[in-house]
């Protein structure tokens, strides 16, 4: 006999993962990037995503957004399985989610202010002057509202990822991804980013997936996060849980060690006899 | 080279070929709805067409003068000079108009859309558009394409006007070939028919070099080596499959 009160919480369990990865495996040119990843995003919380360069983040947020296929396993977004899905339906479920690229993506033949209402016209029959108000607010929630008529090429880097952030946005995404968004950003243009990243999931309720390497910052806001390494997710748990880990792999990123399970030379033989052997030639 | 060499080198140009065909074939179904999307295919015409106006003018003018100075000395040999006009209209509606316009084209407005949509792809553009739910065969590849077949046959009818006026001005004003008889012959001769082969080839041309340079593009590898060696075979492929089209289509109007 089951019991009604269990049944009703695993269910709400279930409806409260937003993402779930099971067992995925993935190869490029028989190469295995992932062999076995497991991973939940929850609703409405900041989803941190770390793990060294190379160990594949920015390949799983491929596979979250159904641009390639897990060769086994599953990716299920919004409880649907990517897999089974055709072109419409992937569309479908690429609407309620949105994307800030690490370079910004924006579109360069369109201004800042064009850059933004592309998806709303793209998608709605909005009237212009509804569009305008829209755009607007959210290009003055990013404070950029100033920088409507610029140009991309006239942005900064740290500009251009705040108006990418005003474009995935635009459409109330109930899903936010982050692709490494603090990399090459000066320390203000890095405070704001970040706080933008905690008050877009406070304010608005978004689920925030980000993928990132920088230990401390994420450690701020992220309220879940996965350290993926060769090719499975080594740990997980609050940012604080992964800071205290005894895991010899798990210490060495969060201390950012060169000793540990994780190399700093990649293969090779032995150097004093590749020396040697120059030398005898 | 060894057979498997061989193999390997035909198995590469059928996938290739294989390849283009599915990519024309999801072009052409996307091009239904971009046509919905006048503002976007006019653009294009502008760039692919508009732009490549001083270049196809220029080259026009010259091929024409070229071919008036040389039908000149040869049709003088035969005591013909006469029938200068109608060489250079038929020689221009024929194969000259539209042959050059293609090479042109390729090198001019083939590479610009090559290096274009090779460029977003490398800046993650094309992607970013798939995550928000929009194609970019429809939005990015299909105006661009239309832009192309639209633009080559208007770009190859000037070519012919200003080759004409080229031809004149050396033929006419310059060796002193008889006006009248200039005009006159080149009515007499040129038909319906040697235009409609020029108009036909023109299209032609301009469904194979815009698929070249747009397949190219959209395939290109996201670097900057990448897009420039996809720019180079925009180039070499649009301009060798334009000369052989050239010869396909000449046996065919025979």
């Amino acid at each position: 006999m089951t019991n009604p009160e269990a049944a009703q919480s695993t269910s709400s369990a279930a409806d409260d993962v937003v993402v779930a990865v099971r067992d995925v495996h993935y190869a490029v040119d028989g190469r295995p990037i992932f062999a076995g990843v497991d991973l939940r995003v929850r609703r409405g919380r900041i989803t941190a995503i770390m793990g060294p360069s190379g160990t594949g983040k920015t390949t799983l947020l491929k596979l979250i957004t159904a641009q390639i296929q897990a060769d086994r396993g599953q990716v299920q977004v919004f409880g649907k399985d990517l897999g089974r899905l055709g072109g419409s339906e992937i569309y479908a479920v690429r609407k309620r989610m949105g994307m800030l690229f690490q370079n910004g993506a924006l579109l360069t033949d369109l201004s800042v202010f064009e850059n933004v209402a592309f998806p709303v016209r793209e998608h709605t029959d909005l009237p212009e002057t509804l569009l305008r108000m829209l755009v607007l607010a959210k290009l003055q929630a990013v404070g950029l509202r100033g920088a409507a008529d610029l140009m991309p090429s006239e942005l900064s880097g740290g500009m251009a990822r705040r108006v990418a952030l005003a474009r995935a946005i635009v459409m109330d995404p109930e899903i936010l991804i982050y692709d490494e968004p603090f990399v090459g950003l000066d320390p203000i243009s890095l405070g704001v980013i970040l706080r933008l990243i905690k008050q877009m999931n406070t304010a608005l309720g978004i689920t925030s997936i980000v993928v990132s390497h920088d230990v401390h910052e994420l450690a701020t806001i992220a309220d879940d996060s996965y350290l993926l390494s060769d090719g499975r997710v080594v740990a997980g748990g609050s940012p604080q849980e992964l800071a205290q880990s005894d895991r010899p792999e798990v210490h060495q990123f969060m201390t950012g060690s060169a000793e540990g399970p994780v190399r700093f030379h990649y293969p090779a033989g032995d150097y004093t006899a590749q020396l040697l052997a120059l030398e005898e030639r | 080279m060894s057979n498997g060499k061989h193999g390997a080198f035909l198995l590469e140009g059928v996938r290739k070929f294989g390849s283009s065909a599915i990519f024309l074939f999801q072009l052409l179904l996307q091009c239904i709805p971009a046509l919905g999307r006048p503002r976007l295919v006019v653009a294009q015409i502008y760039n692919a067409g508009a732009r490549s106006l001083i270049i196809i003018m220029l080259a026009g003018l010259f091929v024409g003068m070229v071919l008036g100075l040389q039908g000149f000395t040869l049709l003088q040999r035969f005591g013909s000079e006469e029938a200068l006009g109608s060489a250079a209209a038929i020689g221009l509606l024929k194969e000259l108009g539209p042959v050059m316009t293609a090479l042109l084209f390729a090198g001019r407005a083939g590479t610009a859309l090559t290096s274009e949509i090779g460029l977003m792809r490398a800046t993650d553009q094309l992607v970013a558009m798939e995550i928000m739910a929009v194609d970019p065969l429809r939005y990015v590849a299909a105006p661009r394409f239309i832009g192309g077949v639209v633009a080559m046959p208007l770009l190859a009818a000037i070519f012919n006007l200003v080759g004409l006026f080229g031809a004149q001005l050396v033929g006419v004003q310059l060796m002193g070939v008889d006006k009248g008889a200039f005009w006159s012959q080149m009515q007499g001769s040129v038909e319906l028919h040697d235009v409609n082969e020029g108009i036909v080839k023109s299209l032609v041309f301009g469904v194979a070099c815009s698929l070249i340079a747009v397949n190219e593009g959209y395939h290109a590898a996201p670097t900057a080596a990448g897009v420039g060696l996809a720019t180079t075979r925009t180039v070499v492929a649009s301009s060798v499959l334009t000369l052989l089209l050239d010869y396909v289509l000449t046996a065919a109007f025979l």
